[in-house]
C-alpha cells in the first residue's frame, strides 16, 4: 500500500552538501522543495557537544556517525573473473548517514581542481600524444572547464569560510600560495590556520629542495567568519576531534552549520527526515522522472513523492543504485564498453610515503584540526613534465597529522613488536614524536572499474546492493613509487631520527584499512550521452527533469578531495537550473 | 580453568590503584573540575558484580591475554589491571559484540584477506570461537589451558597466534583471531575510561594524551614544539 502525496515543485534527495545547496537556492527561486533524507536529524547544539563528542570509540571505532553496513551496503570483487562478496563493515571509505552526511563529519580539506584536471584526455594527449594514455584507461574531460566554474568555487568558499592562502590571484603569482592553481577571483575569505612543528619542517625541507609548499586550505575556520548567507561559524580551536566527528565549535563548515540554520526556518522547504528513498519512478515516453517512492523507516509505510523537478543528492553509491534499480539510463556493460550508468568508477590512491620519528621534538599530535599542516603539488595533475615517466596524473604530497586520538593514530619505529614491554616503551616514547610525509594520487578510470547490481545479495528493503568492480593499476603503482621517493627525499631533508623506507600501495585494493571516502564515478559527466550519464550542467540525458549531484559525476577521481569540486558543480548546476531550466523546462543540451 | 581466580583480591589490589591514580591527578593540578574528577573515581571500580558477557573460563583466558599484551611494568598496571577485560566484557555483551553495524547476510563464503570479515559470527561468538580454539590449541602444545601457562608460555603462544603457526580448525585462523583481539585490547587501552579499560587514565597518561581540553587555540603556538604535560582529562572529568 503505498500512499501518494500531493505533487511539489522539487524533491531533493539527501541531506548532504550537495541537497542542501541545491534545497536553498531552489526555494529562494521560489520553489517549493521537499528534502528526503534517510537519517535522523542532527544539529551541533543537540549532537556534537562537549565533552560527549570527544569520543574515540564511539565515533571512530564504532561508527556513530556512518552508514549502518546492517542495512546497507556494497560488494566487492578485484575482477570480473570473481565473485563479488559484501563490505561486512565499514573500512576503507565511510560514507555519510543524516542530516549533514557526511559533510557534517567530514576533515574540511577543500581544493580547487586544477585547470588541467577538467581536461584530462584532450590535455595528455595534445601534449604527449594519444599513446600516452593506455588503451584501457577510460578517462573523460568533464565538458566543462576550470574557467567556467571558478566564480563558484568562489561561492562555496565563501559559504564554508575557507582558510587559505591564494597563490595565483587574477593571473599574479603569490609566493606561499599555491603557485600552481588556477587563476582566482577573490583571496580565501579567511587566513591559513596556524602551522605546527610538522608543517613548519616540511616547508623548510620543500623550500630548501626548490619546491613550493602551502597552507592546506581548510573548511576549518581560522577565525569566526559569517557567510554570506549569514550563518556564523566559530574559531577552529585545534582539538584533533575533526573526522569522524561533528564540530561543537561550529569552526568546521558544514551543512548543519553553514547552511540548514538559514534553510530549515523557509517555509518554502520542508525536510523529511527517516525518508529513505527506494526508487525513482520514470517515465520513459516523456523521458522524465515523475515521483520518487520512499519508505518511512520508523514505521515501514511506502509514500510516493510527485515533483516537477527532481534533484539526486545522495553519495556516489545510492546516486548509482537509484539510477540502476529505476530503470533510468543504460547500464555500462564492461566487456563491449557501451551503456553509462556505473561507468568510470574510481577511488583515490593514498599513502604513499615515509614516517619520520625525532627523538628531540615534540610535535603534539593532537593539537590540530582536520585540515591542516602544508603541501606542494609540484607533482600534481601536470604540473611536472610526464615524458617518459609511464604514468600520467601525479598527487600531492603533505606533512603532519590530522590528530592524535591515540586508537587510531600511534605509531612506532620500524622493527617494533605490536604489542608487550617493547611497545610500550617505544610508544610512550614515539606517540608524541612523529608524523608522516606522503602522497595523495589521483585515481584515473579503466574500462573494468565500474558498479552494477549485485545478482546475489540484497539490502534490508530487499533491493540488490550495489557492486564494485575495483582494483588499483600499473597507473596507480607507478604514481605510487614516484610519490613514495619524493616524499622520502623531503622527509630525509627534514633530518629525522628514524624513517620508514618509502612505501606505497602496491597489492589489490584492500576494503580493511581506511584510504579515504573519496569514491568517484558511475553518473558521470560528459559532453556526450554515448559516454556520460548527464550533461555539463548535471541534467540526466534520459530524464530533462532529473539533475544529478556530486562526486558520483567526476568521470575520474584527481588526487584532490572532492569536496569543493562537488560544491562548486553544485552551485553551477543550480544556477543553471535556476536561470536556464526553469524559464522552459526541457533538455538544457541537445545531443 | 578459572577456578583458581581470586576475583577478590584482583578487586581490592585495583581498586588501591584506582584512588591512587585520582589522587596523583588531582595534585597535578587539574584544577578545572575537581570535584568532578573525584566523582569520576567510582567509574574506576576493578571487577564488575556480574559479568555481562564472558563465561568463567573466557573470563580467565582474556584477563591472561589482556596481561601477555600490556604487562605491568614502570609505565602501566598490567592489562587487567587497566580494565580491559572489564572492557572486553561489556563491548561483547553490547552493540558491537551483538553484531550491530555488521552486515550479516549471507551466502558466507571463504575470501581474500582484503574483502574483510566474511564470518556468519556476530563478534561475541566470533570471540568465543576463538578462546576455545586457543584453548585446544595451547593444550594440544603445553597441556594446558592458555590461562594457565606460565608468562613465558604465555608469551611464546601469543607469538605463535599473531604469526598464524598456532593450528586453528574451524573457519579462521589464529592470526586473524589474534589481530582481531589485539584491536579489541588497543580500543579499550585508549578509549575513554568510562569504559572500563584506561581506568584512571593510565594509557593517556603512558603516552601523553591529554585527553580533551576544550580548546588549543593559542596553545597551538605556545606549545610549538614543547612538551605539552597538563591533563588528562576524560569525558567523566567534563560531566
Amino acid at each position: 500500500m503505498v500512499t501518494v502525496l500531493k505533487e511539489t515543485d522539487a524533491v531533493v534527495i539527501g541531506m548532504g552538501w550537495t541537497g542542501s545547496i541545491l534545497s536553498r537556492e531552489l526555494t529562494k527561486a521560489g520553489l517549493h522543495v521537499v528534502g528526503l533524507e534517510r537519517g535522523a536529524m542532527r544539529t551541533p547544539r543537540e549532537d556534537f557537544t562537549i565533552p560527549q563528542i570527544r569520543d574515540e570509540l564511539k565515533y571512530s571505532s564504532r561508527h556513530e556517525l556512518f552508514q549502518d553496513t546492517a542495512m546497507e551496503t556494497v560488494t566487492l570483487r578485484h575482477n570480473t573473473r570473481e565473485t563479488a562478496l559484501p563490505i561486512r563493515r565499514l573500512g576503507s571509505f565511510l560514507p555519510g548517514n543524516n542530516v549533514g552526511g557526511a559533510g557534517s563529519h567530514w576533515n574540511g580539506a577543500t581544493w580547487r581542481r586544477l585547470e588541467a584536471d577538467y581536461l584530462v584526455r584532450s590535455h595528455y594527449t595534445q601534449k604527449y600524444g594519444a599513446k600516452v594514455i593506455p588503451a584501457d584507461m577510460t578517462v573523460q574531460d568533464f565538458g566543462v572547464t576550470f574557467a567556467e566554474m571558478e566564480p563558484f568555487y568562489d561561492k562555496f568558499e565563501k559559504l564554508c569560510g575557507i582558510s587559505g592562502q591564494a597563490g595565483n590571484l587574477r593571473g599574479q603569482k603569490i609566493a606561499g600560495g599555491n603557485v600552481f592553481e588556477g587563476p582566482r577571483s577573490n583571496p580565501y575569505p579567511n587566513k591559513p590556520l596556524a602551522r605546527n612543528v610538522a608543517a613548519s619542517l616540511f616547508e623548510d625541507a620543500c623550500r630548501k629542495l626548490g619546491y613550493h609548499p602551502f597552507p592546506q586550505p581548510s573548511a576549518n575556520a581560522s577565525e569566526a567568519y559569517t557567510n554570506p548567507e549569514g550563518a556564523t561559524m566559530g574559531q577552529c580551536v585545534y582539538c584533533g576531534f575533526c573526522e569522524r566527528y561533528g564540530c561543537e565549535s561550529n569552526a568546521k563548515a558544514s551543512p548543519n552549520v553553514n547552511i540548514l540554520p538559514v534553510l530549515l526556518p523557509d517555509p518554502r522547504f520542508e525536510l523529511r527526515t527517516h525518508a529513505y528513498v527506494k526508487k525513482l519512478n520514470y517515465d520513459a515516453r516523456a523521458k522524465k522522472v515523475k515521483s520518487v517512492t520512499y519508505i518511512d523507516t520508523r514505521s515501514g509505510e511506502e509514500y510516493e513523492q510527485p515533483a516537477g523537478l527532481v534533484i539526486l543528492g545522495a553519495y556516489v553509491f545510492n546516486n548509482t543504485l537509484l539510477m540502476l534499480y529505476s530503470g533510468i539510463g543504460t547500464p555500462y556493460d564492461p566487456a563491449t564498453g557501451r551503456g553509462t550508468v556505473g561507468k568510470n568508477y574510481c577511488y583515490q590512491y593514498t599513502g604513499s610515503g615515509v614516517t619520520v620519528f625525532f627523538d628531540d621534538k615534540e610535535t603534539n599530535p593532537f593539537m590540530a584540526a582536520g585540515a591542516f599542516g602544508s603541501v606542494i603539488d609540484d607533482f600534481n595533475s601536470d604540473n611536472f613534465d610526464h615524458s617518459g615517466l609511464g604514468f600520467i596524473g601525479g598527487g600531492h604530497i603533505s606533512a603532519g597529522l590530522s590528530n592524535g586520538r591515540p586508537i587510531e593514530t600511534r605509531a612506532v619505529p620500524p622493527g617494533t613488536p605490536r604489542w608487550g614491554k617493547a611497545w610500550k616503551t617505544a610508544t610512550a616514547k614515539y606517540y608524541r614524536r612523529w608524523f608522516t610525509v606522503a602522497g595523495t594520487a589521483c585515481n584515473y578510470a579503466y574500462r573494468d572499474n565500474y558498479l552494477d547490481l549485485d545478482p546475489t545479495y540484497k539490502d534490508a528493503i530487499g533491493r540488490p546492493l550495489l557492486r564494485m568492480t575495483f582494483n588499483f593499476k600499473e597507473n596507480d603503482y607507478k604514481i605510487g613509487a614516484f610519490l613514495s621517493q619524493k616524499s622520502a627525499e623531503i622527509a630525509r631533508a627534514m633530518n629525522p631520527t628514524i624513517m620508514t623506507p618509502p612505501r606505497y600501495r602496491d597489492g589489490d585494493y584492500d576494503a580493511r584499512p581506511y584510504q579515504s571516502t573519496h569514491n568517484t564515478g558511475g553518473t558521470i559527466m560528459g559532453a556526450d550521452p554515448r559516454t556520460s550519464v548527464v550533461n555539463k550542467y548535471l541534467q540526466s540525458w534520459d530524464a530533462s527533469n532529473l539533475f544529478i549531484m556530486g562526486a558520483s559525476t567526476f568521470p575520474q577521481n584527481q588526487s584532490y578531495n572532492p569536496t569543493g569540486p562537488l560544491g562548486a558543480l553544485a552551485y553551477w548546476s543550480a544556477n543553471a537550473i535556476v536561470n536556464t531550466y526553469l524559464k522552459n523546462p526541457g533538455p538544457l543540451l541537445h545531443a | 580453568m578459572a577456578d583458581e581466580k581470586i576475583p577478590r583480591r584482583d578487586f581490592l589490589k585495583t581498586a588501591g590503584a584506582g584512588a591512587a591514580g585520582a589522587a596523583l591527578a588531582t595534585s597535578a593540578g587539574m584544577a578545572r573540575a575537581p570535584e568532578a574528577a573525584a566523582a569520576a573515581a567510582p567509574a574506576a571500580q576493578a571487577e564488575p558484580e556480574v559479568w555481562l558477557a564472558l563465561t568463567p573460563t573466557e573470563q580467565a583466558f582474556v584477563k591472561a591475554a589482556v596481561d601477555t599484551l600490556i604487562p605491568a611494568d614502570e609505565l602501566t598496571p598490567s592489562g587487567s589491571d587497566c580494565g580491559l577485560a572489564v572492557f572486553i566484557d561489556r563491548q561483547l555483551a553490547g552493540g558491537f559484540g551483538n553484531g550491530a553495524r555488521l552486515y550479516r547476510s549471507g551466502p558466507f563464503l571463504p575470501a581474500k584477506p582484503e574483502l574483510g570479515y566474511q564470518l556468519a559470527l556476530s563478534p561475541r561468538e566470533f570471540f568465543r570461537a576463538g578462546i576455545v580454539a586457543t584453548n585446544e590449541w595451547t593444550t594440544k602444545t603445553y597441556g594446558k589451558e592458555f590461562d594457565r601457562l606460565t608468562p613465558a608460555q604465555q608469551e611464546e603462544a601469543m607469538k605463535a597466534l599473531e604469526s598464524g603457526k598456532a593450528q586453528f580448525n574451524g573457519g579462521f585462523t589464529s592470526a586473524f583471531f589474534f589481530d582481531n583481539f589485539l584491536q579489541l585490547t588497543m580500543e579499550g587501552f585508549f578509549a575513554d575510561p568510562m569504559y572500563g579499560g584506561n581506568r584512571d587514565k593510565v594509557a593517556w597518561k603512558m603516552i601523553g594524551f591529554p585527553g580533551l581540553p576544550a580548546s588549543y587555540r593559542e596553545e597551538i603556538k605556545t606549545y610549538f614544539n614543547k612538551k605539552y604535560d597538563k591533563g588528562p582529562l576524560s569525558i567523566a572529568d567534563f560531566s
